[in-house]
């Protein structure tokens, strides 16, 4: 039997996207971003806490890094784990060495269950941007709304209580979105989500209530992405990133300020042996002339003072 | 049903009559950026699941959206930089969605070519008569938007059945990039009409570099100024073809699009190769090698 002949219909053709969130634009066509003192590049670490639970059923998907062997799958775990107990900790040092200002995104779980943690962040200055509950709640559309509400409002809440800050920025585990998400952000006081990959530069995102932004977050040079994923060495990953900023940096002549995001996760940077070349990228960076280095609160709000 | 697709005999490498190109060049080039739409929610398809995730899969969709916004105009830079002009393997949906990207292809005289409606909307499981839809939808598209003829076809996701390029011939598409089994045009065998396959290369595919192979960007850059030295130096014998399919929302990210440029740059330093179009290729090869090629197939038959 053929398909039916609705699937030769295309209600959606029409200019620009085929959906309502936001308006295609083109990232070379627009006005030009001028970063606080003249800066060419914004600069945005964001290294994300993350905890996977024993006994995680990775459904409907899988966030990636997720638990794969029978349980109980102590391996991948703990090797994750890691990354909230002794990863964190060496990236830290390398943020707090160069007086770098990060944007750390965290599971709510983490608060609860890591206080110490939280307190230290808060401490050395850093930005928290919610991360979802754990690892395990992904966010999708099989969800009903109030069942979404409610992970992201007792994420935020766990966050806001544990760090004192506003908590406005928002990562979904494996950048997962349901059709409702940014309308829930909006709703729960998330200006920001750093969930789609398609902009080099923040843009507006309608909701049902105050529009936010999505945020530039690299999707392919993320560190798990290069090295797990791609099973890239450490080596090339940190070529991979250097190159991007000389691209992004060169563009700034003609187009205006860029953000150059590094994604990093503590169990994948945080690493002793694949530290050094976080080490390596950023000091390659901030050997170069005007290069800002904020959080993501940062280059919001200098984005939306000349919108 | 046959355990061989049918659609091409065999003749090899070594007992070819020879392929010429224009002004002696050895070997011919063409950049085939895919220029896609993929959908936000796209209607279910018995035989492929469109996004790994349920939808929305908002982390899917906006990677290959990031093409469209951004990564087209860096790859297009690339191209301008060297010299090559682009034959598009388009959904031509885009042309609603995007006029403005295919305003600044056709100022540059590029190529446009069918890769369906959306990237998201397979033929698996149409009717020949649903197929001759898309086709027609595709030629008037393309005309209405550009004033080109339609001359290529690349299957939406590569989604073909077994009379696809049937109906391609009857509706005088002139060439196929469905089949990888050459690095010179062939002849298609199809019911009526002439069809050829053009070379178009699953290796030299960004997207099977990066996300199947694994390769790294500059890893890619050396991929390419390899394969075009070997087939640059086997077009002494007799001409060749290497085809560069690309996807902007890949090779258009800031960490990539610097070793592909240079390796664009690299082939067009050298004075023997024809940067050309599909089309202009197809012509060249209907006008000058078909009909010897079609009688030396006879031969190797008999």
């Amino acid at each position: 039997m053929p398909l039916a002949d609705d699937y030769l219909k295309y209600p959606a053709r029409r200019h620009g996207m085929d959906h309502d969130r936001y308006q295609w634009s083109h990232l070379f066509d627009r006005k030009k971003v001028v970063w606080p003192n003249g800066a060419r590049i914004a600069l945005w670490v964001m290294p994300a806490l993350q905890w996977f639970p024993i006994d995680m059923t990775g459904k409907p998907f899988r966030a990636p890094g997720g638990l794969t062997m029978p349980f109980p799958d102590y391996r991948h775990y703990t090797n994750r784990d890691y990354g909230n107990r002794v990863g964190i900790y060496r990236i830290l040092k390398v943020l707090r060495d160069r007086g770098l200002p990060a944007s750390i995104a965290v599971n709510g779980i983490i608060a609860e269950r890591y206080p110490l943690l939280l307190k230290d962040l808060v401490e050395a200055g850093h930005e928290i941007v919610g991360h979802g509950l754990d690892m395990e709640h992904v966010h999708h559309s099989g969800l009903s709304d109030a069942a979404e509400e409610d992970l992201v409002s007792r994420t935020l809440a766990l966050l806001r209580d544990a760090s004192g800050q506003a908590v406005t920025g928002w990562l979904s585990p494996g950048r997962a979105q349901s059709h409702a998400t940014p309308d829930i952000l909006s709703r729960n006081g998330v200006t920001y989500a750093c969930d789609w990959a398609n902009d080099d530069l923040p843009y507006e995102m309608k909701t049902s209530g105050n529009p936010i932004f999505a945020m530039p977050h690299a999707f392919e040079t993320d560190d798990r992405t290069v090295m797990m994923d791609f099973h890239h060495s450490e080596d090339s990953w940190a070529q991979q990133v250097k190159d991007r900023f000389d691209v992004l940096y060169r563009e700034t002549d003609r187009y205006g300020g860029r953000v150059m995001s590094i994604p990093l996760h503590a169990w994948v940077s945080g690493v002793p042996y694949r530290v050094g070349y976080l080490r390596e990228v950023l000091d390659y960076i901030l050997g170069h002339e005007g290069v800002w280095t904020a959080t993501g609160a940062d280059i919001l709000m200098a984005f939306r003072a000349q919108a | 049903m046959s355990n061989d697709p049918g659609l091409y005999d065999y003749i090899p490498y070594n007992r070819r009559p020879r392929i010429t190109w224009p002004n002696g060049a050895k070997i011919a080039v063409w950049v085939a950026p895919n220029i896609e739409f993929y959908e936000f929610t796209p209607p279910p398809n018995p035989q492929r699941t469109p996004w790994a995730r349920p939808l929305p899969d908002v982390l899917a969709y906006s990677h290959r959206d990031y093409g469209n916004r951004v990564g087209w105009w860096r790859m297009m830079e690339a191209m301008d930089d060297a010299g090559f002009r682009g034959s598009v393997s388009l959904n031509v949906a885009l042309c609603d969605h995007h006029p403005e990207i295919i305003e600044a292809c056709a100022k540059r005289d590029w190529e446009f070519f069918s890769h369906g409606i959306y990237n998201t909307r397979y033929t698996y499981g149409m009717s020949p008569d649903q197929e001759r839809a898309i086709i027609e939808d595709s030629i008037e598209t393309i005309r209405k938007w550009t004033g080109q003829k339609l001359s290529g076809w690349l299957a939406p996701a590569l989604s073909n059945n077994t009379w696809t390029m049937d109906l391609l011939a009857e509706y005088g598409v002139d060439y196929t990039c469905d089949l990888f089994h050459d690095d010179q045009p062939m002849p298609v065998n199809v019911k009526s009409g002439r069809l050829i396959s053009m070379p178009y290369s699953l290796e030299m595919n960004d997207v099977i570099v990066y996300n199947t192979n694994l390769y790294s960007p500059r890893h890619y850059g050396e991929a390419i100024k390899r394969q075009f030295d070997q087939l640059r130096e086997e077009g002494e014998t007799s001409g060749t073809v290497m085809c560069i399919p690309l996807h902007p929302y890949l090779v258009g990210q800031p960490h990539r699009i610097d070793p592909f440029a240079e390796a664009l740059r690299y082939i067009a330093q050298h004075d023997d190769v024809w940067l050309a179009t599909g089309r202009e290729i197809a012509e060249h090869f209907y006008a000058h090698s078909y009909d010897p090629m079609v009688k030396a197939i006879e031969a190797v038959r008999a």
